[in-house]
């Protein structure tokens, strides 16, 4: 009780954490921000793994290629052949691949020592991805039918009386096309950016909590301890948020592909 | 930490929402996500698609092998077999065969030798016989001469009339044969 005291007593000193943290200015004064920076670090790590490890070739494989592959098979195997299966998925597997690794390596930028900030917490980066997926499944569906056959294969439910079609129509539009994107951008940016905001959150609480001294000796190292398990939470919620992301792709290139649903 | 906290304490002003579009990230974004898709597809997963359709026929390649590996021996252990068996059959034919032989020659050999000794002993019977023969009619000749000279000489009768110098001379042989024989007899 002592200990929200002390904190309300010192409130007008502390300042939250808010969205201006993830402003972050330009590297030396140019546009060049540090989630920029990261992205192409992130592309560049993913790359020479998946390349080094790929490039051996090896029948029985080495500890580097043992790991490339369990990667790509995770992908390959688990996302893009279970869920959308049959011949179809080899030609998606390139992009799942490099949307699965793409994110997790940006998420997991949040947990790594100096780096620490996830790149998707800069909503225009989900935006990017999120929009991309939209176009890909899309355009997937309108070659495979044709444009008005796949917008009844999206909007018009089979099994359905016609009676129901005027409600059923613009809510499966609605769900489909609409906002199957935005929902895709806003899990991604939120988990990060809430993760990231309650990490700072902790820390510089922590950091307070020791300064204004009292109770704070206690307080404050409490909340670094938990700011460490949240940490672990954290790199969690990063690998699902990869995850989710791919898979949902999957599942939608899969709904755009089926020919009845 | 405290930078960060003044730099946010200094924005709190004019902070734009987390939530606006800043184009240039959403480019950025792209390019980089379009550049990495790119290369991974390019370079990753045509080896990583080789190296498994490799390992695969590897695999059931090998197995298939092994399989046609032990069938084929099979097929030649059962040919041996057979090959075995045939030769013991084939043994086994000729040595009956060859015993077979074996007696019809003794038998055969027995046969020529029993037949040459019957002729040898034939032989030898008959010239024994014909010289004996010949000895006879000499010798009946010669011993008619002689006791029919011996006789006239002795008798002083001219036996000279040669009808009834015959007739002595075979009663007399005659009588001469049979006491030889009773001779003999006795």
């Amino acid at each position: 009780m002592t200990f929200t005291a002390s904190a309300t007593v010192r409130a007008e000193e502390f300042s939250a954490p808010g969205p201006g943290i993830f402003d972050l200015p330009g590297i030396a004064g140019s546009a060049v921000t540090k989630p920029m920076v990261q992205l192409v670090l992130a592309a560049i790590i993913i790359f020479a793994f998946l390349f080094l490890a790929a490039r051996q070739r090896s029948l029985v494989p080495g500890k580097l290629q043992f790991a490339g592959e369990g990667a790509y098979n995770f992908v390959r195997n688990s996302v893009a052949r279970d869920v959308i299966g049959g011949h179809d998925f080899q030609k998606f597997v390139p992009y799942l691949v490099a949307m699965f690794f793409f994110i997790l390596v940006n998420n997991l930028f949040a947990s790594v020592p100096f780096i620490q900030f996830p790149t998707f917490s800069r909503a225009s980066m989900a935006y990017a991805l999120a929009g991309l997926s939209w176009l890909v499944y899309n355009a997937v569906g309108v070659a495979k039918h044709g444009p008005i056959g796949y917008l009844k294969l999206q909007c018009v439910p089979s099994g359905v009386s016609p009676v129901m079609y005027p409600l059923l129509v613009p809510l499966e539009f609605f769900s489909n096309i609409l906002v199957r994107p935005v929902t895709l951008a806003l899990r991604l940016f939120c988990n990060m950016f809430a993760g990231h905001i309650l990490l700072v959150l902790f820390s510089t609480g922590g950091l307070y909590l020791i300064e204004s001294g009292g109770i704070g000796y206690v307080a404050g190292p409490l909340a670094w301890v938990l700011a460490i398990l949240i940490s672990f939470l954290e790199m969690l919620v990063q690998f699902l948020q990869a995850y989710v992301f791919t898979l949902l792709n999957a599942m939608y290139i899969q709904g755009a592909l089926a020919d009845e649903h | 930490m405290k930078s960060l906290l003044i730099l946010a304490a200094g924005d709190e002003g004019h902070e734009p929402s987390p939530l606006a579009v800043e184009w240039i990230e959403v480019v950025i974004a792209l390019v980089v996500f379009g550049l990495l898709f790119f290369a991974i597809r390019k370079f990753v997963v045509p080896n990583f698609e080789k190296t498994f359709t490799e390992r695969t026929t590897a695999i059931t390649g090998g197995l298939e092998a092994a399989e046609s590996k032990q069938a084929e021996a099979d097929a030649k252990l059962a040919e041996l077999e057979k090959q075995l068996a045939d030769a013991r059959h084939e043994a086994a034919r000729i040595r009956e065969e060859a015993r077979e032989q074996g007696a019809q020659i003794v038998a055969e050999m027995r046969e020529t030798a029993q037949a040459e000794s019957t002729r040898i002993l034939d032989h030898g019977k008959a010239q024994i016989e014909a010289e004996r023969q010949q000895a006879v009619i000499s010798l009946r000749a010669e011993v008619g001469t002689l006791a029919t000279g011996l006789a006239g000489r002795i008798v002083g009768e001219s036996l000279e009339d040669d009808e009834r110098q015959a007739r002595v001379i075979e009663r007399f042989l005659a009588e001469l044969e049979t006491a030889d024989a009773a001779g003999k007899d006795a």
